[in-house]
């Protein structure tokens, strides 16, 4: 899978309560809840942001809560794929459960700036930094949670097992 | 024979049927119970039925809590809280807490015996690592994991490597479990134990109460962590009896267990501290916010809403009253705590020095209802996170800190230890 957009850059520790603000969880809608996407920490986000459109950051992005309606917001905000330096642990999960694209990617975090365009290309893990024309290469997933990104997300994957038997029925 | 573990991999080794594993091994663990509420249940009943799954695996091991949004606060939240109910209902669920019956999730499942040493537990709400205090692995996931597990009583995971903190030393007046934990979390930063267990160990967690542990490891997640954990001993027996609804299985970890590192801590240098916005890591001395004008306090929550918190509090605010500019306010986590309260006057003491005190619910923590900050207000709260916006608007502040300090607080209109106004 190929994504192209333009890089919306972020510093680290950008928190789930950021990305979407507790007093928008009292819906589980994706629109809803995208048209308030990074509202506490970028304003103007939701305004800007085209179909497409990568989010880079750095350290611990989607720290804070468990909310999935983080990824989702995301998701249904038309962003492509999230790269960052690393990722809070339950937002690394939720991502790949809910089928939003994610890269661990430290050397481009560190050389995008906000507003360069990106092709990310999923399945050789590379960032290609089209205004600086420079390529970053992300880390592989583990082979376990491969098997869950191509499965289509987790409950597919559930599915899956549940029919071979490989679960607790 | 297998090598030597610590109490996490002994635990995830037990739950996945292997003689041993290894930091970095993946495994499928058999749960022993699947939590969510009433924010995070709705996403997960979706995929649930989405995926085409018509029963739970175990109506008496799925927990639903409506604890967030709830009493509802709008005609939104009524409208989830009443999808998680009719949700309940429909597979039977045993352990559906709802108004009146309810609490904050982690303050009551360790409360009804429904955790116990020795399980595996995941809950859609990041705090889930709290019952790790029992010496049982509990991790926080998302509505789609949860979905899963509900369905399968299974989770994934990646046995993480663990950090060992060992805490020595004799705790100075009023330092508790939550100065512990905020130290601890300022020392290594929000992501210094990212995807690994936090192993709290040493004569100083030995000599610390259930309420204090349950602190602690609630707040692992605040540093990255996979879990908290404590190794079970005489506290947690003295806890589960006539409570546990299972047979307790206390692990130990061996001798010669292998830890990514050790972190040794002497409790004895440790004050008063404060976590300044916006990160719990960024914490300080009370002492040194000594002219700091606060608006709001809130005593409660997932983190600090239990009765020796509100025993603390009480301690301090009895036969004083609430500084006039600001707005104090206790929230005990559960109905039990509630009742305890009134049963040992400390609701009393609270009303009478001008507090509110709300049925349990966790609203102002996360900035859902129920104590919401304006634009400029600065609030002290025993709660967990002081992130932009966490409790109301995105100019609003929020100090974390213990209850000996909110209370302190509440007196003195401004940061404040308890010698200042026990004086």
């Amino acid at each position: 899978m190929i994504f192209e957009g333009t890089a919306h850059k972020y510093g680290r520790d950008v928190d789930t309560d950021v990305i979407i603000p507790a007093r928008y969880l009292n819906t589980h809608d994706p629109g809803e809840l995208a048209a308030h996407c990074m509202e506490d920490i970028d304003r103007d986000f939701i305004g800007r942001v085209q179909p497409g459109d990568i989010i880079v950051a750095d350290e611990n992005f989607g720290c804070g809560s468990s909310r999935e309606q983080a990824p989702v917001a995301i998701r249904a905000a038309g962003v492509s794929c999230v790269v960052a330096t690393s990722f809070a642990r339950i937002f690394y999960r939720n991502a790949i459960n809910i089928g939003l694209p994610i890269l661990v990617c430290p050397e481009a975090a560190a050389g995008v700036e906000n507003g360069d365009r990106l092709r990310v290309d999923l399945d050789k893990g590379e960032v290609v930094n089209l205004t600086r024309e420079t390529t970053y290469q992300a880390d592989r997933f583990p082979e376990f949670m491969q098997e869950i990104v191509t499965a289509g997300g987790l409950m597919k994957h559930v599915k899956k097992r549940k029919q071979s038997g490989g679960a607790n029925a | 024979m297998a090598k030597p573990m610590n109490i996490t991999e002994k635990i995830l080794a037990r739950a996945c049927g292997q003689v041993e594993v290894r930091a970095g091994d993946f495994v499928n663990a058999r749960l022993d119970l699947a939590l969510a509420n009433d924010i995070t249940a709705p996403l997960a009943i979706q995929e649930f039925e989405a995926a085409g799954m018509t029963r739970v695996w175990d109506p008496e091991k799925v927990v639903l809590v409506c604890d967030h949004f709830v009493p509802n606060k709008d005609i939104k939240s009524a409208e989830q809280a009443k999808l998680v109910r009719e949700f309940a209902r429909r597979q039977g669920l045993t352990n559906f807490y709802d108004v009146g019956r309810m609490g904050i999730e982690h303050v009551i499942l360790p409360e009804k015996g429904l955790v116990v040493p020795g399980d595996v537990v995941i809950g859609a709400d990041s705090h889930t690592c709290t019952y790790g205090a029992l010496g049982a692995f509990a991790t926080g996931v998302g509505s789609t994991d949860l979905a899963a597990g509900m369905a399968t009583g299974e989770v994934w995971l990646r046995v993480p490597e663990t950090v060992r903190f060992n805490y020595e030393g004799e705790p100075g007046r009023y330092v508790t479990g939550k100065d512990y934990i905020l130290y601890t979390i300022g020392l290594i930063g929000v992501d210094g134990a990212l995807y690994q267990a936090m192993e709290f160990c040493g004569s100083a967690i030995k000599a610390l109460s259930m309420d204090g542990r349950f602190t602690m490891c609630n707040m692992a997640i605040e540093a990255g962590g996979k879990n908290g954990i404590v190794e079970p001993d005489a506290t947690t027996e003295e806890y589960c009896r006539g409570r546990a609804l299972r047979e307790p299985v206390m692990m130990k970890s061996d001798e010669g267990a292998e830890y990514e590192r050790v972190i040794d801590i002497d409790v004895g240098s440790i004050e008063l501290q404060v976590a300044k916005p916006h990160l719990p890591s960024n914490t300080v001395p009370a002492s040194e916010l000594a002219d700091l004008k606060i608006d709001q306090v809130v005593i409660g929550s997932c983190t600090n809403g239990r009765i020796e918190d509100l025993r603390m509090a009480a301690e301090v605010l009895k036969g004083r009253k609430v500084h006039p500019d600001v707005r104090a306010i206790v929230f005990p986590g559960s109905q039990l705590v509630y009742q305890q309260a009134i049963g040992e006057g400390l609701v009393d003491v609270f009303i009478d020095a001008e507090v509110a005190v709300s049925t349990p619910t966790c609203g102002p923590c996360l900035g859902g209802h129920m104590g919401i900050l304006a634009a400029g207000e600065r609030c002290v709260s025993t709660t967990n996170r002081n992130f932009v916006g966490r409790m109301g608007h995105t100019e609003s502040e929020v100090y974390l800190a213990g209850p000996y300090v909110a209370a302190a607080t509440a007196i003195a209109g401004t940061v404040a230890v308890p010698e200042e106004v026990l004086a």
